[in-house]
């Protein structure tokens, strides 16, 4: 480093928001998850939103082909990815034209110019260059930088074709911001050796690529008075790590087969935004985790019934499609009454829809989408490191009432990822799972009811318990097949009774501010983030409204109906034409304001901050 | 876990429900030979579970005095999977139907039999849908009359063991309701393979298809109508035993019995399962019953297990405290 650098001003930000945008070929999903871990290496608070095309590689430079990834890193407690960036790193043309109007008024603007040629423009569906517009100077820290060619120049000499060169320009780019937010690119330098291993050459390239932007940064004439630092977030202390939602979920599920004593079997087919949770599950065979990637849906849900009859913690994965095609056998788990957890990582439908966009349409379809009475417990995780709790709770659930239970996330709390605060082994509390044994063979009956109205767990293996289950209406007891009149009616309810009472075991709910009052926000999921934002931020304005966010949405607390009855107003922002909403009049009789957003993209702290003070004017 | 080999009786396996098939269903029959056969093959009563489907014939489960799930249509082959996956050292068999197990189900039957997934497969071939009253099955011959056929059937049928063969199943069987005998000696050989065993069992259902196998199985021309696939016999059949089947290179010939090829369902003549199978069963060839196919491949579920301890073995046996702290990790306070 120059003596310069050294004398340079360093200013101290509070809260940067980044974007980094470009094809989907670009490499901008690992670039932004580089400076992600670097940032949460030392020490930032974090949030991030991967937004990309569902084309794997669509064509190069054209609209629909872009590919972005907002970061949020903080020196302080921070729930969301931020609305607007701070900074904007663009890749060519196309990447600029759709994400332009979201960058702040003097915001940083790293633009690559060696992908506004002529041909790029055309693609891009410019008539002039966008960048010879006088304005951008005006408005934004302009930083047009020609990436290809510097990157061309810093690879030549690692021994690289010309275009496994050029394709290191997202490290340039990264070497860039690790510069100019003074941060060190030793976690990536890391990860690169690590991963380019046995190529010392493309090794080669992509580390003199990531040096090169912190040079090339230093040298520009915008930054010779001073450069940017985020200190250190004052989070709680304890130990920490980056986590994806999807990844949170895997290990929560583990952790649950680690707590509960039970084998974790998992039976799926992959589908967007959920493989990721295979993929982590299909990782952890040193945890004794059984992965079954079936033909199908319906195969993935009926292996894993298969397995929890046998005795196994039995779960199966997918998205808003793959949910649709499970639910016969949904129903099959109500009646055998045996242990499941169905994660449903919700995106844009119906149909195919949009499988990398994030939704919360599958709220309704989860309580009651199913061919008959057959009522589902249903929980929703709120961020990303909340999935590892959720993933736990929804475990717990099932095997202690015999019951399916569905577990919600959602695409943007699937991909999101955020530091994680690992609680401490002692702080995680084991429900081990017994069974019946050849001891309580004498009189044993299958489907007898304990007062919640739970059936025994009873395993193949186990001489003189041998049962049958299955889909047919059973006689309350005995098990026998039965089409009884009055069984039917007593065990319909039995059923009924058992999910409902689940509410019984609920903590308190917590409202976060004022106990009553003129405003309470009312969410479930992946709302969470964005609704703390906005309403910590009010009630630091000193505005009279307060936060209650559902872990349970099925069966509903049954203190709900109290809390809402002390708010003036309750405003519900859901990703969905207002399920929970309906759900709340139906239940409480108590009309609400539905705030509804299908766009694919998550609110923003801005949208819920304006609604809030439509109320409060 | 039992260390001596049980003794059972075949009433060890009934259960205490009423059978309702039919008088004269040909399920009875299967029904008896299974509870015969689980009896004297030495395996603790407590490891059998039995998983079925929707159908007349997936009513089986409830009948045995065994560990059962009586699951939904066209997916017992997925249901048995996940059991026999999570817990290998269980006997899983499946029972199903022509429409149950190779119409909604036909996917999960052939992801079974390429997997090699240790379960033992019986398939009541009946031609027909039993328990919706009569509608024509994928196995239902072309301008059949039936309820939802009134004019004909216009679908081809699978032919079963054909289908098996092609998804790569290990044993492949075939056998029939009325020949208790021979369907006995087909499920012990079903049992003792190592992986995926599927039985098609010929089933007559006298209410809605009776007689629709008669041409095969009536003892007046059974003897030479059908020719049984036994490993290591010759192919001999007719009321006298003089006749034989014989392969050419370019097809199948019948000889008298001396110059008959010898059964090898897992070496040479097993090749020839393909062809003897497609053979028109009112043609020239009698029907081949028997086991066509007998062979080894890796089963799935003890590989899968398999993977779990050595992936235990080199990793280390995961525990709470690695799964939260594998990994980067940094500290605060
Ligand atoms: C999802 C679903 N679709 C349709 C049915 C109706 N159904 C029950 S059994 C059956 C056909 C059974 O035929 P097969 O498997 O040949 O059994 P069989 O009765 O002949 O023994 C049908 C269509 C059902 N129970 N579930
Ligand atoms: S309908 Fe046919 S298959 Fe079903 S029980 Fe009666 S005879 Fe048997
Ligand atoms: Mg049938």
């Amino acid at each position: 480093m120059s003596e310069q650098t050294q004398e340079r001003k360093l200013e101290s930000l509070e809260d940067v928001v980044i974007r980094f945008v470009g094809d989907s070929g670009d490499g901008m999903q690992l670039t932004g998850k580089q400076f992600t871990d670097t940032s949460a290496m030392l020490g930032n608070d974090l949030a991030t939103f991967p937004d990309y095309p569902s084309e794997i590689r669509a064509p190069t430079g054209t609209l629909y082909g872009v590919s972005g990834f907002q970061l949020r890193f903080a020196s302080r407690d921070i729930h969301s990815p931020g609305d607007l960036p701070d900074v904007m790193v663009a890749m060519n043309a196309a990447a600029f034209k759709m994400n332009i109007a979201d960058l702040k008024k003097g915001g940083i603007l790293i633009v690559n110019i060696g992908n506004f040629t002529e041909k790029d423009l055309a693609k891009a569906e410019y008539d002039s260059n966008p960048l010879d517009d006088p304005n951008l100077h005006e408005e934004y820290v302009f930083v047009p930088v020609d990436l290809n060619q510097l990157t061309l120049d810093a690879t030549a000499e690692s021994g690289v074709s010309k275009k496994d060169g050029l394709r290191c320009k997202n490290l340039l780019a990264l070497g860039m911001l690790y510069w100019i937010f003074s941060r060190s690119a030793e976690t990536t330098e890391k990860w690169l050796n690590k991963k380019f291993a046995k190529k010392p050459e493309v090794l080669a390239a992509n580390l003199a690529a990531l040096k090169a932007g912190s040079i090339v940064a230093e040298n520009l004439e915008v930054f010779q008075a001073g450069r940017y630092e985020v200190s250190k977030a004052t989070l709680p202390s304890g130990t920490y790590r980056n986590i994806m939602g999807n990844a949170a979920t895997a290990m929560g599920l583990v952790a649950a087969s680690h707590l509960s004593g039970k084998k974790l079997y998992l039976g799926s087919y992959p589908i967007t935004p959920a493989t990721d949770i295979l993929h982590a599950l299909a990782k952890y065979k040193n945890h004794d985790v059984v992965t079954f990637q079936a033909e199908d849906e319906i195969a993935g849900i009926c292996t894993a019934i298969g397995a929890s009859f046998a005795g196994m913690m039995a779960v199966t994965t997918t998205s808003g499609p793959g949910l649709a095609l499970k639910v016969e056998a949904m129903g099959l788990a109500v009646m055998a009454e045996l242990p499941l957890v169905i994660v449903n990582v919700q995106r844009g439908g119906p149909s195919t829809g949009m499988p990398t966009k994030t939704e919360q349409s599958d709220l309704m379809f989860a309580i009651f989408g199913r061919n008959g009475e057959a009522p589902i417990p249903v929980i929703a995780a709120q961020s990303p490191s909340d999935c590892f709790h959720a993933a736990i709770e929804a475990s717990r659930m099932a095997m202690t009432y015999m019951t399916p239970v569905i577990l919600l996330t959602d695409g943007y709390l699937g991909n999101g990822a955020e530091p994680f605060l690992v609680p401490d082994v002692s702080e995680l509390e084991p429900f081990p799972i017994t069974h019946p044994t050849s001891a309580d063979a004498e009189g044993f009956q299958a489907y007898y009811h304990d007062e919640r109205g739970v059936r025994p767990w009873a395993l193949p293996g186990t001489p003189g318990l041998e049962h049958r289950v299955g889909g047919l209406e059973k006689l309350d007891g005995s098990g026998v097949v039965s089409g009884d009149a009055d069984n039917h009616q007593h065990m319909v309810l039995l059923r009924e009774k058992k999910v409902m009472g689940i509410a019984d075991s609920y903590a308190p709910l917590k409202v976060h501010g004022g106990d009553s009052g003129k405003v309470l926000v009312l969410g479930w999921g992946s709302t969470y983030g964005a609704i703390h934002g906005a309403v910590g931020r009010l009630q630091r304005e000193g505005k009279d409204v307060s936060q209650l966010h559902l872990r349970n949405v099925w069966p509903l607390p049954k203190d709900l109906g109290d809390v809402i009855d002390r708010f003036d107003t309750v405003i519900i922002p859901e990703m969905n034409r207002g399920h929970l909403s309906r759900l709340i009049r139906m239940e409480f009789l108590k009309d609400v304001d539905s705030f509804s957003k299908v766009t694919g993209k998550p609110f923003t702290v801005s949208e819920i901050m304006a609604r809030v003070e439509g109320h409060l004017a | 876990m039992t260390t001596e080999t049980p003794t059972y009786k075949k009433k060890d396996f009934s259960s205490d429900q009423d059978v309702r098939w039919c008088p004269g269903c040909g399920d009875y029959a299967i029904l008896n030979s299974v509870q015969q056969v689980f009896a004297g093959l030495g395996v603790p009563k407590e490891n059998f579970v039995c998983v079925s489907g929707i159908g007349c014939s997936s009513r089986f489960p409830y009948y045995m005095d065994t560990y059962g799930f009586h699951g939904i249509h066209g997916r017992a082959a997925a249901i048995a999977s996940g059991v026999k996956s999570a817990r290998p050292e269980l006997d899983v068999w499946v029972f199903t139907g022509d429409g149950d197990g190779l119409s909604i189900g036909g996917n999960h039957t052939i992801h079974a039999m390429r997997r090699n997934i240790g379960i033992k497969t019986v398939l009541f071939n009946n031609r027909i849908y039993g328990l919706t009253k009569g509608q024509y099955s994928p196995t239902s011959e072309r301008g059949k009359k039936t309820i939802s056929s009134p004019y004909g059937s216009l679908d081809a049928p699978f032919n079963p063991i054909a289908l098996a063969l092609g998804s790569g199943a290990t044993f492949v069987a075939r056998t029939i309701d009325t020949q208790p005998k021979h369907m006995k000696m087909v499920l012990e050989a079903a049992h003792a393979h190592k992986g995926y065993a599927f039985v098609e069992v010929i089933q007559n259902c006298v209410i809605f298809n009776h007689n629709a196998f008669t041409h095969i199985t009536d003892k007046e021309v059974r003897d030479d109508r059908q020719v049984d696939l036994w490993p290591g016999k010759k192919l001999v059949f007719g009321k006298d035993g003089d006749m034989g089947i014989k392969f050419t290179p370019s097809d199948i010939e019948i000889v008298s019995a001396d110059e008959a090829d010898v059964w090898q369902a897992d070496g040479e003549t097993g090749a020839n399962a393909y062809r003897l199978c497609h053979k028109d069963e009112r043609g020239e060839i009698p029907v081949p019953i028997g086991i066509f196919r007998n062979v080894e491949r890796p089963v799935l579920d003890e590989d899968i297990h398999a993977q779990l301890s050595a992936q235990i073995e080199a990793q280390g046996e995961g525990t709470l405290e690695s799964l939260l702290n594998d990994g980067d990790t940094w500290v605060v306070g």
